[in-house]
């Protein structure tokens, strides 16, 4: 029967005989530790943001821009021809059963005023289904109705950047802004969205009827032609339906033929951002990946002092075979002693990973999360390296010979 | 039945094409509450012998019996349980650990042999008192004198309640009237416990304290005889 606790003092006792040793040894393991959890945390960190700013854009986005021009065999790029219309939006909203809302935004950049104060911002010409679409709720007033869409009203939902720009502390329900001279009454505020993850400024924004954009302010050639269709579909499992249900109707409106491209583009944007969500994770993987490589490191360490400490402990090993150890209590004896070692290196490792992450947050102003999970894989994984490089010097211990080990000098 | 029994045990070691007989035939009767002294040059033997008593090492041929128990062919982990119960180790270096108090020395065995705490401190307690060292519980091996260190591994061999203590040499590194006093205790505690001894010895004054003398000379023994009291 091996006795657990007393093997425990001895290899406490035998690791405070070296406090010195023992230290350096148990760096290797703090250093690896730390770093995973930091890796870990940097990783997460930016896992979460990306996770957040693509809630911010809305669920189940599908973004429908014109297709390219070609102007004398040179291509322009995506959106630089007018072939979306309302008419489409309305077809999208009336005839895909995947499709949850539509919005159409016909948008433009104008200076926009109110008192003294000016501020230039982008103007979105578009219904009140976007803020469905985007899951984009108001803090104060009211969504333009759909008569006022259908009459061209002048009114306007601001972004919370042009409010704080505009109005030093008036409240804007009810006011009048200028934007490219034309008066507009301010009947809503949008919530505060935050940066998309592109790093664009959501808040930045104002909403208008898109008739009213189309007729007083970004009045184009062709009445009726808006730059982006926005799409919400039913639910994520709807995406793809609801992107081939777009396609095959837009080309019936569009007629094109079965051998022409498309004049439009339908992206959908929740697949784009789970993509750049994954590539976080491989970015963290390969964090935590190079990370472990300093806890293997470390590992060895261990190793090497355990195979030294063996040596040195010949004599007492003699002794203890000869009164009655058996093969595993002496095997125990020095997995446990590597495994001490790994152990408070790994606590110690832990409480550096997370004040490096929390330093790293400060100094850096990255946002960094330590996830329970990854603090118990780190420990987890420091145990098994103080197992697994304790092994082979306590088998190498237990493989001496009584008599050789008692006369060793 | 004879506590131990040795039927012609021969060990011989292989140094490339040589074959070293340490052992020949070597056949020994050893009953229990014996002193047993056994000398010889080195190179006798004695010493090997010593070691396959011991269970530290096995014969190539012949038989051992411990209590009727035949040894000579048991595995590492099944010798290491015979060591601990039924024999006990003295050691011409004393071969205490270090660092380590006197009655955690003496503990040693009880905990490989799975004892629980309370009962291994009492019983090791009670070992130091019997050897003379009541008090000296916490001393550390460097803190205390060599017949004291000595006193220790004996208790060490007693704690266990073996039946037989292998001595090597134990007084060795010890003075002259240090070498009697613990020669003393060998003697007491072959007679009040009637606990088998059988140490080797190259020094006559120390051999004879035992009762029976064997001598060794090239792997055989050579004379084996009750020693005449004066």
């Amino acid at each position: 029967m091996i006795n657990i606790p007393s093997t425990i003092r001895i290899s406490v006792r035998a690791l405070r005989v070296n406090k010195m040793r023992s230290a350096l040894t148990m760096l290797g393991i703090i250093i690896g530790v730390g770093a995973v959890i930091t890796m870990l945390a940097v990783g997460t960190g930016a896992k979460q943001r990306l996770g957040d700013q693509l809630a911010s854009i809305g669920s189940n986005l599908i973004m429908i821009v014109p297709g390219t021009s070609t102007a004398g065999g040179v291509r322009m790029g995506a959106g630089t021809q007018s072939t979306l219309s309302i008419g489409d939006a309305e077809a999208i909203q009336k005839e895909s059963p995947a499709v949850l809302y539509v919005a159409p935004v016909l948008s433009g950049v104008a200076q926009v005023v109110y008192g003294n104060q000016n501020w230039s911002t982008s103007i979105s010409g578009t219904t009140t289904n976007m803020l469905s679409v985007r899951d984009w709720p108001l803090t104060e007033g009211r969504p333009f109705s759909d008569e006022e869409v259908r009459s061209a009203a002048k009114v306007c939902l601001l972004g919370q950047t042009v409010v704080d720009n505009l109005f030093g502390g008036i409240n804007p329900i009810g006011q009048i802004i200028r934007i490219k001279n034309v008066p507009f009454t301010v009947i809503g505020i949008l919530d505060t969205k935050g940066q998309d993850p592109g790093g664009h400024d959501q808040d930045d924004t104002i909403y208008v009827p898109v008739s009213t954009a189309q007729k007083k302010l970004f009045g184009t050639a062709f009445p009726g032609m808006v730059r982006i269709i926005m799409v919400k579909a039913k639910s994520s499992e709807d995406l793809a339906e609801a992107e081939k249900q777009i396609n095959e109707l837009l080309r019936q409106r569009h007629h094109i033929g079965q051998k022409q491209d498309d004049d439009f583009t339908v992206r959908n944007l929740t697949q784009m951002m789970q993509a750049a969500e994954q590539q976080t994770e491989v970015m963290t993987l390969l964090l935590a990946a190079i990370a472990s490589v300093s806890l293997l490191v470390g590992g060895i360490g261990i190793m090497n002092i355990m195979l030294v400490s063996v040596t040195e402990r010949t004599r007492e090993i003699g002794i203890r075979m000869a009164i009655g150890a058996k093969t595993w209590d002496i095997r125990l004896q020095f997995i446990i002693e590597a495994l001490i070692l790994s152990m408070i290196g790994g606590v110690v490792g832990i409480i550096i990973g997370i004040s490096g992450s929390e330093i790293l947050s400060m100094m850096a102003g990255w946002s960094t999360v330590v996830s329970p999970l990854s603090i118990l894989l780190a420990f987890g994984f420091s145990g098994l390296v103080g197992i697994f490089f304790g092994f082979y010097p306590a088998y190498k211990a237990s493989l001496l010979d009584p008599i050789d080990a008692l006369r060793y000098e | 039945m004879a506590l131990i029994e040795t039927q012609e045990i021969t060990k011989t070691y292989r140094l490339g094409d040589i074959a070293l007989n340490a052992l020949n035939n070597v056949s020994l009767s050893i009953e229990k509450g014996e002193f047993i002294a056994i000398m010889g040059p080195s190179g006798s033997g004695k010493s090997t012998f010593m070691n396959i008593l011991g269970c530290l090492d096995k014969p190539t041929g012949g038989r051992y019996l411990l209590e009727g128990v035949d040894v000579a062919h048991m595995d590492r982990d099944e010798l290491a349980s015979i060591r601990n119960k039924k024999l006990g180790f003295v050691f011409q270096g004393f071969n205490l650990l270090p660092r380590t108090s006197a009655i955690e020395n003496v503990e040693l065995p009880l905990l490989y042999d799975g004892l629980g705490a309370k009962e291994r401190a009492e019983r090791s307690a009670a070992a130091l008192a019997k050897v003379g060292l009541a008090g000296r519980e916490t001393h550390h091996p460097n803190q205390l004198s060599g017949g004291q260190q000595q006193r220790v591994a004996i208790a060490r061999a007693l704690v266990n309640n073996s039946p037989v203590i292998l001595a090597d040499e134990p007084t060795g590194n010890l003075d002259t009237k240090t070498s009697f006093e613990i020669m003393e205790l060998f003697v007491r505690l072959n007679r009040e416990s009637n606990i088998t001894i059988i140490l080797v010895t190259h020094e006559k004054e120390i051999a004879d304290f035992s009762r029976r003398l064997i001598f060794f000379r090239d792997g055989v023994v050579l004379s084996d005889e009750l020693s005449v009291k004066t």
